[in-house]
Parts: structure tokens; sequence; C-alpha cells
């Protein structure tokens, strides 16, 4: 029997993907598992497996094609299979379902005549079923009714398709996004230019953004930071993986991570979600570090900094962003983080505001560490000084707790030997 | 504590009832001179007299009628069936007497009686000798029916029936008389319609009782090893009233639900349970009650034939599974 196999939901966000290349061509034989296809996603370029052994019959996208998660991609079956039928359902699979609802809102007397016309004619009933019933156990259903889960956006494990427990359960897991915003371009019909497509992460930024933006009450907490003794540490810690010829450098964004990874953990009220059913309280201490890509922003994510040496995290930063330059990341790489840092000290920016990372509480951001007059003891001196911005997600915490949270962290930051207790 | 076995449990029960109460009784074929076809019981002539330890002839309608007639006159009488399979003869003095008698007298007559004795499957005894029939008593309303798995429940169950203000039907598995088990020296009584967690477990709630409980278990010790589910394991020892808290507990954090009786699957007590999780407990399911039961022929009467027709651990283990999602 030919197997129809669809586009993937490659990454928590995805909604659609370019098939950038077919690594199999029709006539070649495939095994489950092996990588049918390398697809774009909103974040990476991921390589899709098979589900199924057999011949590839036939490719229903082209390279380069933007397909929805759910539409066929390929046909796979036995070789010489005849499947003339199956391509004729599914490519008039697509215009069905607006068809039959058409049909049966223009004829509401017409009864049963005109339901057997439309099944004639119409898609097979499995697709002609927007309307069509749904298997799923009675608790699956309650499930999904509290949580406000829609059965048909959930597939079903159980026999025939019955979705039950587990299925909701894990359809719930993606933080649950209000319907994706239409992107609302600005009119440039005056000034003479030209347009580039859109990569699909930068579709994915774009719409998130407007999502966060229009979803999340942010307020900000600005503080200055001595650096002074941080500076002086990581010259000796350089000057010493120098001379121990370690290959490897800590940056000032290594110390960071590290600092607020210990004071998250010390400080568990900021490391949380806000989500529809509650507080979410993470078990983890994440940081996701933004990488600027050429194609727009990722934020790969060191999991449970504030156990990790400074060495580890170093090694962990320059790994992930290697890899998120080359669009290789995994999607638990970029989306598990619950706290995140940006860092724009390398351009020479004072200080400025970012927009949080959901579904993280509060993301920080850092100016560049510079040498500036100070006060100190009713003497005007000069000082090493570091400024950051604490955005918050008003809805999950006040700011009290953002201030608190920047009292531990400042305490890491100005006394850095704390980082190796 | 002390382990003794389930026939002997159930000596204990009469005779310290029989102690205890005057009106006490014991009626049926075969009880007193040759101390009863199960020997259960043993030495009761000799401690009690002929007068309180009565043999009959082989007639159960006329007997099961004594025991009603004497319990409507204030006397509290056990009635032995040799086996249930011969209590069908009495099914009219037990249905439409011993379970009308309070309702049609409008609760001037009472009937406290018990009609206890051998049922199931008992190795080679062929279709007619090896007959499950709990469900034509927990049919009837007016009727209990009592189905111990173990022998301290043997005691404590049997001396809690012949209290009852009401008829209760009292069935014995036959390969369980020989079992022995821990049974406490002192006097103790097990409530009518109380059930019993045989096993702790989030995973799936199995419902047994009588002989079945024990391939329950084996079932619940398989999947646990083979599969890591941990089963919820209830052996309901009263099977009407059946204790519906206790199922309702259960399920409510399970989620699935295994029904395993000894007896035929149609009209069964099985098929009534099965029925009240559908639709009390329907949105707390997931996944379909699953049931395994004596297959729904007549008992053969080859041996193999026989284990081949009751339910097994693997048809347990594999219901369990299937309740469960796991591949069977």
């Amino acid at each position: 029997m030919a197997e129809v196999m669809e586009m993937l939901a490659l990454s928590p966000t995805m909604e659609e993907g370019v098939l950038a290349e077919w690594l199999k061509d029709e006539g070649d034989s495939v095994e489950e598992g092996e990588v049918l296809a390398e697809v774009e996603t909103d974040k990476a370029t991921m390589e899709m497996e098979s589900f199924f052994s057999g011949v590839v019959l036939k490719l229903l996208a082209q390279d380069g094609a933007t397909v929805k998660v759910g539409d066929p991609l390929v046909i796979i079956g036995e070789e010489g299979e005849d499947i003339s039928e199956l391509v004729e359902e599914l490519q008039s699979g697509a215009a069905a379902p607006s068809e039959s609802a058409a049909k049966e809102e223009k004829a509401p007397e017409g009864g049963e005549e005109t339901e057997q016309a439309a099944e004639a004619e119409g898609a097979p009933a499995s697709r002609a079923a927007d309307g069509g019933r749904i298997k799923a156990s009675p608790l699956a259903r309650r499930i999904a009714e509290d949580k406000g889960l829609n059965l048909r956006d959930i597939s079903g494990s159980g026999p025939g398709g019955r979705i039950i427990k587990r299925d909701v359960e894990a359809a719930e897991k993606p933080a649950r996004r209000a319907p994706a915003a239409e992107l609302v371009g600005s009119d440039v019909s005056f000034v003479p230019g030209e347009t580039t497509r859109l990569s699909q992460m930068r579709k994915t930024i774009a719409r998130r953004l407007v999502e966060v933006w229009q979803s999340t009450p942010h307020f900000y907490l600005t503080r200055q930071v001595d650096m002074a003794s941080m500076m002086e540490r990581r010259k000796e810690i350089n000057d010493q993986l120098a001379a121990a010829e370690a290959g490897l450098k800590i940056s000032v964004n290594d110390l960071i991570v590290k600092a607020a990874a210990m004071a998250l953990a010390d400080y568990p009220k900021m490391n949380v979600a806000f989500t529809p059913d509650g507080l979410y309280h993470f078990d983890e201490v994440n940081i996701g570090v933004a990488v600027a890509v050429e194609e727009g922003l990722i934020t790969p994510t060191v999991r449970n900094a504030h156990d990790k040496s400074l060495g580890t995290i170093a090694r962990e930063i320059r790994e992930l962003a290697g890899r998120a330059r080359e669009g290789r990341l995994t999607p638990e790489e970029y989306s598990a983080h619950t706290f995140s840092i940006s860092k724009l000290g390398m351009y020479d920016i004072d200080e400025f505001l970012a927009v949080i990372n959901p579904p993280d509480a509060a993301i920080l951001a850092c100016g560049s560490v510079q040498q500036i007059p100070v006060v100190e003891d009713g003497e005007l001196t000069v000082g090493t000084r570091m400024k950051i911005s604490l955005a918050c997600d008003h809805r999950a915490v006040d700011g009290a707790v953002g201030a608190e949270f920047l009292q531990v962290l400042v305490r890491y930051l100005e006394n850095p030997m704390l980082l190796f207790v | 504590m002390r382990e003794i076995a389930f026939r002997q449990a159930l000596n204990e029960a009469l005779a310290e009832e029989m102690k205890r109460d005057e009106d006490v009784f014991l009626i049926g074929e075969e009880v007193a001179e040759y101390n009863g076809a199960y020997k259960v019981s043993k030495g009761l002539l000799d401690e009690f007299g002929a007068r309180r330890v009565i043999d009959t002839p082989i007639t159960e309608a006329g007997f099961a009628g004594i025991g009603i007639g004497a319990a409507m006159a204030g006397l509290r009488p056990v009635v032995e069936m040799m086996t249930f399979n011969f209590a069908i003869l009495a099914l009219d003095q037990i249905i439409n007497h011993a379970a009308k008698a309070r309702y049609m007298s409008d609760g001037q007559l009472s009937v406290p009686l018990v009609v206890r004795g051998a049922g199931g499957a008992g190795g080679s005894l062929a279709a007619q000798h090896s007959q499950s029939l709990e469900a034509q008593y927990a049919h009837a309303p007016g009727l209990k029916v009592m189905m111990p798995a173990t022998p301290k429940d043997a005691k404590g169950m049997l001396k809690t029936a012949i209290r009852d203000p009401d008829p209760v039907i009292f069935i014995e598995s036959e390969v369980l008389y020989g079992l022995n088990g821990e049974v406490p020296e002192e006097e103790y009584l097990i409530p009518v319609g109380k059930a019993d967690k045989k096993r702790e477990g989030d995973d799936c709630t199995v419902i047994s009782w009588s002989r079945a409980l024990h391939f329950a278990i084996q079932g619940a010790d398989k999947v646990a090893e083979d599969d890591g589910v941990e089963v919820d394991l209830i052996d309901l020892r009263t099977v009407r009233p059946f204790d519906r808290d206790m199922v309702a507990e259960s399920v409510k954090r399970t989620n699935r639900v295994v029904v395993v009786e000894e007896g035929w699957p149609f009209a069964s007590v099985g098929a009534s349970i099965s029925e009240w999780v559908s639709r009390e407990l329907f949105d707390w399911l997931d996944a379909p009650v699953e049931r395994v039961h004596q297959r729904d022929v007549p008992m053969p009467y080859a041996f193999n034939l026989e284990t081949a027709s009751l339910p097994s651990a693997d048809r347990i283990a594999d219901a369990i599974r299937r309740a469960c999602y796991i591949e069977v």
C-alpha cells in the first residue's frame, strides 16, 4: 500500500517549511528513518526522515517550494504500484473541503440527495471531514476542553487514530500561542526600491515579536554595575589560560551568563513563565544567549549554567553559536531557555532595552564596559562600569521582584570570586 | 500470624457464630455425619449436636425452603449447597421467596439467611459442575452476594453474612478451599460492600473477586515486570452491592480499567461493573473498559481445555496492555 508523507512540524513554532532539497529522487528506494529531504524551517535547516520503507513513487513538491505543515510531500510505496487515484485524490484534496461546504450551505432542504452528490464528486470522506468525527477518549476530550485545546489540532496515537490522554498532554507542551498574528507591512509605494523574499526565520521573528509586543506588558529596570573587579579577574584567568595553552578564552559574556544563572538559582521567583494555566516555575535554569546570524537572531541555550564551570559554559556557547550560524541547531537547543541575555557591548552601545523572549519572564540587555568618571567616597575618579537593563513580563513578576533579582545578580557581577564557589 | 486453610477459616466462622448465637444452625447435604463434602463443617456435629447441624436428603429446593421458613420465624440458618451448580434447583426459593419476603410483607418478614457453598471450576469436573453463577443472584434486588478470595476474608465475611438481617449468597471457590493464608486469632468482621486493595498503582485499575483475583495478581505481576505498568488491584469481595467508592477513586486516578471474572461474559457481574464504570466514570476513561472472563462456552472436561477456557495471567496481562495502549 502506498503511503503519503506529509510536511512535519520540525520546530515547535513551524507552520510551513521550504523544501530546500530532496535527497531522494522518484524511483529511489528508501528505508524508514533514512533522510528524505532537507527542510528549511523558521529556525534552522533540518533533515526530514522517512516514516516508511519502500520506493519513492512521487515527489509532490519541488525543491524550493514552501509547503504548509500537514500538506502531502511524497508518496512512498512498492515499485510499480498504481498511484494515479491517490495522486488525483491528493491534488483535488486541497480544494475539496471548501467546495463541499459551499454545497451544503446552498441546499438546506436538499437532504440525502445533496449529500450523496457531494460524496460522489467530493474528496474522500476523511478529507471532506472538516466537520467529520474525531475519535478521542472521553478523558482526552475532557482534558482538551479544560485546557482550551482544539481536538482538530491534535493527532491521535491510539487505535484507529484515537486521541488519548498522552496526545493531549503532548499537544499542550509547547506554550500555547494566540492564532498567528497577521503580518501588517508598511506602505512603501512612494519610494522606489525592491523587495527581497523573507526567509522563514525572518517571518517567524516578525510574527513572534508582534505577538510578544502586543501580549506582554514589559517594564524595565536599569542599573550600573561596577565591573572593575570582574575585568581584572577575567584578565587574570585569560593570562593563566594562555600560559597553560588551554586554547580557551573567557569572555565578558560567559561571565554574565554564569552570574545570571547563579542569581536565578538563588532567586527562583525570576525563573518563571506566565502561562494560561498559571505561573510556571521552571525546574532548570537555562540561559538563552542571543546570537546574531545572517538571517536574524536565535537564542542557543546553555542548560543549567549555574552548575557548569566557566570553561564549560564558554566552550558550549562557542559550539552552539557556531552551529546557530550554520542553521544546524535542534529545536530543543534554541527553545529550552528560561531566561535570556542579549549583549551589544561589542558595538559600544551604552545601554538598550530588549524585547522578552517567550516563554521567559525576563531578558537582560547588557551595554559595553566603559571607563567613566565616577564619584567614590566624595572623590571624582575613573571607574569601570557597565549598564544592564532587565525587561520583565509584568504579568509574571512585579517591579520589586525584578529589582531584588538585579541585586542578587549585581552581587555576583561585582564580586566575581563568588562565581567559583 | 498463624496460617490456616480457607476451609478451616470458614469452619471457625461457623463455630464461632454458632457459639455466639444459639439461633444459628447449619443445614444441607452431608454437612453433619460426613463433616461436609468439602470438610467445611468438620467437627460441628460433635460440638453442636444434631439439632443444629442437620443432614438433608438431596432436595435443594426443599431444604432451602426450610431455611427460609426458619429465618422468617426468627432463626439464623446457614444453608450449605454442596455446590452452586445444584443450587439452581433452589432458585425459585431463593429469588421468589428469600429475596422478596421483606418487600412483599412490607417489612413484616425478614430472611436472615446465608446460602453458602462451592462455586466455579474445580479441575475436570465438566460443564455441569464447573459454573460461576454469581450473576444469577446478583441480578435480583433483595440479595447480597459475597465471594471471598482469601482465608482471612472468608472468615470475616462469613461471620458478617450470618449476622446480616437479610439473605446473603456466599460463594466459595472450589479450588480455594485448600488455600493457606494468615488469619488473626482474635475476632474480626469484614463489612458487606467493602472492597480490598491488593496492590497500589497509578497505571491501570484491575477489578476482580474470588478465584479470578489470583489470576489477576499474576497478570499484574507480569505487566509490572515486563512493561513497568503499576496496577491498582481491587478485590471486590462483595459483588453486590459492590464498592463503588473504591472503584471510582481508583479509576479517576488510572483512567483505565480491566474487569476479570471467572464466569461467562454475557449478562455477568463483570458486564454490569463495566457498564457502571463506562457510564458513571465516562469522563475519566482514556481507553475502553477491558474484560477477561471464561470463554463463552460450556466448560470443557479436558483439563488443558479447562485451563484454556479460564482467565489466565497472560490473557489478563494482554488486556492490561491494551487498556494502556501498549502493543500486545
